[in-house]
């Protein structure tokens, strides 16, 4: 090895240095993962070498975030009860669309509910997308009651034996208390009929820190069971879903990439987190 | 609207009023947490940077002036609130109208922006102010983007320019400039045409989008964006200026608690005005941007134009004078009066958005009694009077127990609440004398639906917290409640 090399691999094994950290700390915030956050994990890694920092700050990662299995909990009598929420243009319609399609594809009987029943011409989306799918819809008129369209899909869903029952709701600004209160709503209706075995919220990736609020209001309405992400397409990192569920517990089960009914996929916590450190 | 950001500004604040003379060292940590507060706030990272590094230089060359003042605190918030305003864009930008033919608005941004919406809630906005607009649907891409903005149009009786059932199908390119065609021969004065969502990198969408520019040469482009955005809206936004291009940003969700960071990194990198905001879901949740409200809301004092304003345009001239020399006059404030500004509230919006205006209005004291409040009960309290008689309205000490079963009966609602209406209005009237005499609106004093009392005093106090007093079932021990 030469003089060169020796001072290279010198080099290379020595500490971070504040612009190895400075340059993670830009990373990180401009992936909305947040300054808290940022800062704890910097605080955590800072005396590794610096050719290992990457790898630190994705151990210390993934130590934030929640344990449970990122599958969809699937229903062992009757059919398995999927209710999509989130805030308004996050891609609740498109992800409901995207996994009845993943399971109609698998040879599954789906049954789609547009539960949103606010939104202009949200029921004629969701039944586009069910017509090019082949999935059945079941929606009622425009601004009647959600919950008793959710109630008729439940019990739809389970008198006709259906596999799969997903209703998606109308998006809701979770500052509106009489909203989230509908949502409550809904989730007791169909409890009536069958049980919920999963309430998927939907985050926008490109939302800014304002994301882990909104799970925290929904979580306080609904029992949450995971998020999907969506938006990924963009140019977003989309730090704010790994900052979520490290807030909340709730696993992040999918990521939504794309107008595509395919462009859904199971969430990996490895991948996403490389991609967001490059 | 900016509420995380202004209330991180209150507590800021809180703490730099505490102390008498401020240093250098004092100037630094505000700074320090001013910075925090904006990156939480999403704002951009190299926004943030530069604009706390601009605070502090300024603040520091000042500080010998600054040292002068009687209130130290109060010097630096108003160099932070003028960099704000710059920031925003100086003076708000109105719509720049064309001199020939119609002006032609086209809308682009991120999918899921509320583009649609916006464009019902613009067209609606320019009818109110004497327009003629046309709705064109060139949004071809997302599934029912066309029905949805048939829907709007119907709704606020804009008419619509069609052609395509969309959902995939169908030139966006052709529908927007045969929609120009269509407005000259109709003569309308606006065209405001709703285009496909798109991310930032898609390049083909936004080919189209740059297709659709050069097919109709819009005189306003409006990138519309989601005051929730991330750090990626430095990003976008650039990517949209450099593809399409764009001449002034329109902030939507803004009823959301969002701290809208975003905002200020777009103006700040693309150098365009925002021009308007929508906030909420119905059609007249919509208006101009005003750089200096924001930046006073930003800053925790309350955005008291806009309220003020709402209500001029709710309550209709005549009606508020009356109630004025009514209250001047000495004559007494009726159920009637009372049921006229009912309805003049719900014009103005939801109680909850009105209040959150107020200053002081993201103190937690504030948001937890703001949170507590129930847009229904308008609604509720709006029935009990309506099933009232006019002489009922008039003269409440007629309502004896048969009449009280009656409305009660008529309205849906029970007798208790009716009684509890009732009670609590006799309340207020008391309150409204022992105020024209001088005594000043007693806090936490409240009118029946958890109403503050109407004339424009309530507006300036940040004490209205409305609050629903419990009140006693017991008889005797209500009326004790009442003799205090």
């Amino acid at each position: 090895m030469g003089l060169f090399g020796s001072f290279l691999s010198k080099f290379s094994k020595s500490k971070a240095t504040i612009e190895d950290l400075e340059q993670f700390r830009q990373i990180l915030i401009s992936s909305d993962i947040g300054v808290g956050i940022t800062e704890e994990i910097l605080e955590l890694v800072k005396r590794e070498k610096s050719e290992e920092l990457s790898t630190a700050i994705a151990n210390s990662l993934k130590s934030k975030l929640s344990t449970s299995l990122r599958v969809i909990n699937l229903s062992s009598d009757g059919p398995t009860v999927i209710l999509i929420v989130g805030v308004n243009g996050t891609g609740k319609t498109t992800s409901a669309a995207k996994l009845a399609n993943y399971y109609a594809k698998s040879g599954k009987k789906v049954l789609l509910v547009a539960a949103d029943t606010f939104r202009a011409a949200a029921v004629a989306q969701l039944q586009t997308w069910g017509e090019r799918i082949g999935v059945e819809v079941l929606s009622g008129s425009s601004n009647s009651d959600p919950a008793a369209i959710a109630f008729d899909g439940a019990k739809k869903a389970k008198d006709e034996g259906f596999d799969f029952l997903i209703i998606d709701t109308a998006g809701r600004l979770h500052t509106k208390s009489n909203l989230m209160d509908e949502l409550g709503k809904i989730q007791r209706v169909v409890e009536k009929v069958t049980s919920v075995n999963e309430i998927l919220f939907v985050l926008d990736g490109t939302t800014g820190q304002n994301g882990i609020k909104q799970a925290e209001t929904f979580a306080a309405s609904v029992n949450l069971t995971g998020i999907v992400v969506t938006k990924l397409d963009g140019s977003t990192k989309g730090g704010i879903a790994i900052a979520t569920e490290a807030a909340l517990q709730v696993p992040l089960k999918y990521v939504g990439f794309g107008e595509g009914i395919e462009d859904l996929t199971p969430f990996e916590a490895d991948g996403y987190i490389a991609e967001l450190l490059t | 609207m900016f509420d995380s950001l202004s209330s991180k500004f209150s507590d800021l604040f809180g703490s730099l009023r505490r102390k008498g003379r401020i240093t250098p060292e004092d100037i630094e940590s505000t700074c320090q947490e001013l910075r925090r507060a904006l990156l939480e706030a999403d704002v951009a990272l190299s926004v943030t940077e530069a604009f706390v590094e601009k605070i502090e230089s300024r603040s520091l060359e000042r500080l010998p002036e600054i040292r002068q003042s009687t209130n130290q605190s109060e010097e630096i918030y108003s160099i932070i609130n003028q960099e704000l305003i710059a920031i925003l864009g100086g003076q708000g930008r109105r719509i720049r109208y064309a001199k020939t033919g119609p002006t032609i608005i086209m809308l682009a941004g991120l999918q899921g922006s509320g583009k649609t919406t916006l464009a019902g809630k613009l067209a609606r906005f320019l009818k109110e102010e004497g327009n003629t607009p046309l709705l064109v649907a060139a949004d071809l891409q997302r599934p029912n983007a066309v029905t949805q903005l048939q829907v709007l149009a119907e709704s606020i009786s804009v008419p619509i320019f069609a052609p395509e059932a969309g959902n995939g199908v169908g030139d966006p390119v052709k529908v927007a400039s045969s929609a120009i065609t269509y407005a000259k021969e109709k003569v309308h004065n606006v065209v405001i045409v709703d285009t496909a969502g798109r991310l930032g990198i898609d390049s083909e969408l936004m080919q189209q989008a740059s297709s659709i520019r050069d097919a109709i040469n819009p005189n306003e482009i409006l990138f519309v964006v989601d005051a929730m955005m991330g750090q990626d809206a430095l990003t976008t936004s650039l990517a949209f200026l450099e593809g399409v291009g764009f001449d002034g940003v329109v902030l939507t969700k803004l009823d959301g608690d969002a701290k809208a960071g975003a905002a200020l990194s777009i103006v700040e990198v693309t150098g365009k005005p925002i021009l308007f905001t929508s906030s909420g879901e119905k059609l007249t949740d919509f208006d101009y941007f005003y750089p200096e409200r924001m930046a006073s809301r930003i800053l925790g004092l309350g955005d008291i134009a806009t309220l003020a304003e709402q209500a001029k345009r709710a309550l209709d001239g005549d009606s508020a004078k009356r109630l004025e020399e009514k209250f001047v006059s000495g004559k007494d404030f009726t159920l009637e009066d009372f049921l006229e500004q009912l309805g003049a509230m719900k014009k103005m919006g939801s109680m909850t958005k009105l209040l959150g205006m107020l200053p002081g209005a993201n103190s937690a004291a504030m948001k937890k009694q703001i949170d507590s409040i129930d847009d229904n009960e308008l609604v509720r309290t709006q029935a009990i009077v309506q099933s009232m008689t006019p002489s009922e309205r008039r003269d409440p000490k007629i309502l004896n127990g048969s009449r009280r079963a009656r409305i009660a009966l008529g309205s849906g609602r029970s007798v208790t609440e009716v009684n509890s209406l009732v009670d609590r209005f006799s309340a207020a009237q008391k309150a409204m004398k022992q105020m024209r005499s001088g005594g000043g609106l007693p806090a936490g004093m409240a009118l029946p639906g958890g109403m503050s009392l109407p004339t424009a005093a309530p507006m300036n106090s940040p004490k209205i917290a409305p609050k629903k007093k419990s009140r006693s079932g017991n008889p005797a021990k209500r009326a004790a409640q009442e003799g205090r």
